[in-house]
């Protein structure tokens, strides 16, 4: 009958399916970060090739979603080619607290990164501007900051208030490193001293929040940028999502602790794409370079 | 005994027996002295033997033990004359932390702390000592008014951690615990903070960065509560004991990892078994480090408080 063949018509027609909602980002894991051929887009479910992914920054090209990517990787992207010099390399963790399991967990991350430590720093330049950068890197243990991260974040802060050169520092921690205990949690203290008198000399400290920023290291350096950008959908705030829930027994918006969300709360200066990221740097570096009136010295 | 721990659970059945022996002595009139003299001695043995040697778990109890002193107890019981100040001047006065201008020893010294409440009501009200980010803000706002007028800062640590809530992540808890991080490094007054119970991760250290650090004898301070790191590594609440074992979180440890400069002795059994003695510790340890740094000067004190921040942690270098 005609009417059935409307009916299956209907059943065949493809309706553009609505956009779907933003996901909860699950927390940043190695097997995350793009090595293959292909890689499906965990927000859009496109199929994408490694070289198209490099081609947009690990950014997802229809959805914008940002793929976590490592330190060496995000140096790469960030600062101008060939200009990176590494400091404090071999920086690394000891087991201060005779912690259980610590020693096996730091090789794991040693071997998954191929790095000694959870963050790089170093000096180059971007757009031609010279900066001291530092990287965090959220597959080493979570990103998470012990004695050792602290101590090479210290190290990028006392160097760049001696030279007067501006820090651009990538946040993505879990926060403080709990398998260091107390001397973890004070390496918030630590940064922030260093901070202090970076502050008082008047260089320029940008940070730039990235997938996931939470905890101790959001309490810490990552909330005193003189600029503070991050990039899109990255989690920014104190406490994780569970705990909160848990805490306040109400389910939080989607939306909650996004780069968007603390945009529109005050807690940051702006979103900005992981493909535009270094021009942003950039104009920021240019405009600071050209110094203020001298009537405000 | 309500509020006794379950370790001092034979000391109460003693003093139990003692009271009930007692009790019988003035119905009857029959002379227990002796007996009651056995009984208390006994007590005072397991007094020693249970306190001297409490594991890291027990310690934690100890430090939550309601009924210790509260840090407006502890500024009244030191000061001759205080006023409470209240507010941040921009959102609202959170009772979670609390702050004033005290006398002590005939020196003016602002005083700021976490608040826990006496009981349940109070409790509620000071949201467990917990705070938001204006509690946060509020303690800058004293630290300021103390460096404008030259008076030197004292703080109070107790608290399980800042609040973990939906409101506090909007005002931006990061933020203001981050700004009094940096500006208590550079805070132009002599500051000491003293953790009296317990030291709750970043909640605690918004308030803990000092020129000095003491800890009282069962107080606890680690980057987080040993239930949640529990939680966190093994998935599994239960194991804080276990947590509270590896982090090294009690007094003595922290002196010895260089994070806190000296350990202020409580009470047998804790300040709650006797607050005046406890408070009059704390008085003592103060007056004696206020002394000591209201002789330096203002560029060597801020020198002396980077280098102490700059040595904390332990790393190698290959």
């Amino acid at each position: 009958m005609l009417k059935d063949i409307f009916n299956k018509k209907r059943h065949y027609a493809t309706i553009a399916q609505p956009p779907r909602r933003q996901e909860r980002r699950p927390a940043a894991t190695a097997d995350q970060i793009p090595e293959g051929l292909f890689n499906k887009c965990p927000t859009c479910g496109a199929l994408l090739m490694s070289k198209e992914l490099q081609k947009h920054a690990h950014t997802c090209p229809s959805c914008g979603h940002h793929f976590p990517v490592g330190a060496q990787v995000r140096i790469e992207l960030t600062l101008d080619a060939g200009s990176f010099v590494e400091e404090d390399a071999g920086v690394t963790s000891v087991n201060p607290l005779a912690f259980p399991e610590y020693e096996a967990k730091l090789a794991k991350a040693q071997q998954a990164t191929a790095l000694l430590e959870g963050a790089v720093t170093g000096c180059g330049t971007i757009g031609g501007f010279q900066a001291r950068i530092g990287v965090m890197d959220p597959r080493f243990i979570m990103g998470s900051m012990g004695s050792a991260v602290g101590e090479k974040l210290t190290r990028a802060m006392e160097r760049a208030c001696a030279e007067r050169v501006p820090l651009v520092l990538f946040t993505a921690s879990g926060g403080a490193r709990m398998q260091e205990g107390v001397l973890s949690l004070m390496q918030m203290a630590k940064t922030s001293v260093a901070l202090e008198r970076m502050h008082e000399a008047g260089v320029l400290f940008v940070t730039v929040i990235t997938h996931p920023t939470t905890g101790g290291v959001s309490a810490s350096f990552a909330s005193l940028g003189d600029i503070i950008l991050a990039e899109p959908g990255a989690m920014f705030g104190f406490a994780g999502r569970r705990v909160i829930e848990q805490t306040i027994r109400q389910t939080l918006p989607d939306d909650f602790q996004t780069a968007e969300f603390v945009l529109k709360h005050g807690m940051i200066d702006k979103v900005v794409h992981r493909m535009d990221l270094r021009d942003t740097l950039t104009s920021i570096l240019r405009m600071h370079a050209a110094g203020g009136v001298e009537s405000g010295r | 005994m309500a509020g006794s721990l379950e370790f001092e659970r034979p000391i109460a059945e003693l003093r139990r027996k003692v009271e009930e022996l007692r009790a019988l002595e003035r119905t009857s009139g029959i002379a227990l002295g002796d007996e009651i003299a056995r009984l208390e001695a006994r007590i005072a043995d397991l007094n020693e033997q249970v306190y001297s040697d409490l594991t890291p778990w027990q310690r934690v109890q100890v430090a939550r033990q309601a009924g210790r002193p509260t840090t407006l107890e502890y500024i009244q019981g030191i000061c001759s004359e205080f006023i409470e100040l209240h507010g941040d001047r921009n959102f609202r006065d959170d009772p979670a932390i609390v702050g004033g201008i005290g006398l002590l020893d005939g020196l003016p010294v602002t005083f700021i702390g976490h608040q826990k409440g006496r009981d349940t009501k109070e409790n509620i009200r000071r949201n467990f000592g917990m705070a938001h980010p204006e509690g946060y803000r509020k303690a800058l706002r004293l630290m300021r008014q103390a460096e404008k007028f030259h008076r030197p800062v004292v703080l109070f640590i107790d608290t399980a951690g800042a609040y973990p809530g939906a409101t506090a992540e909007e005002r931006g808890q990061s933020e203001a615990i981050a700004a009094n991080l940096r500006a208590m490094a550079g805070l132009r007054t002599p500051t000491i903070s003293v953790v009296t119970g317990e030291g709750g991760s970043g909640g605690a250290l918004g308030l803990g960065v000092t020129d000095r650090i003491f800890v009282l004898e069962y107080a606890w301070y680690s980057v987080i509560a040993p239930e949640s790191a529990a939680s966190i590594l093994w998935k599994d609440s239960s194991q804080a004991q276990r947590a509270a074992a590896s982090m090294r979180i009690t007094a003595p440890d922290l002196v010895e990892l260089g994070i806190a400069d000296g350990i202020i002795p409580e009470p047998k059994g804790g300040a709650q078994k006797d607050k005046d003695l406890a408070i009059s510790a704390v008085r003592d340890k103060l007056v004696e480090t206020l002394a000591e740094l209201a002789d330096l000067p203002i560029a060597e004190l801020l020198q002396a408080r980077y280098d102490k921040y700059r040595d904390m942690g332990i790393y190698t270098e290959r």
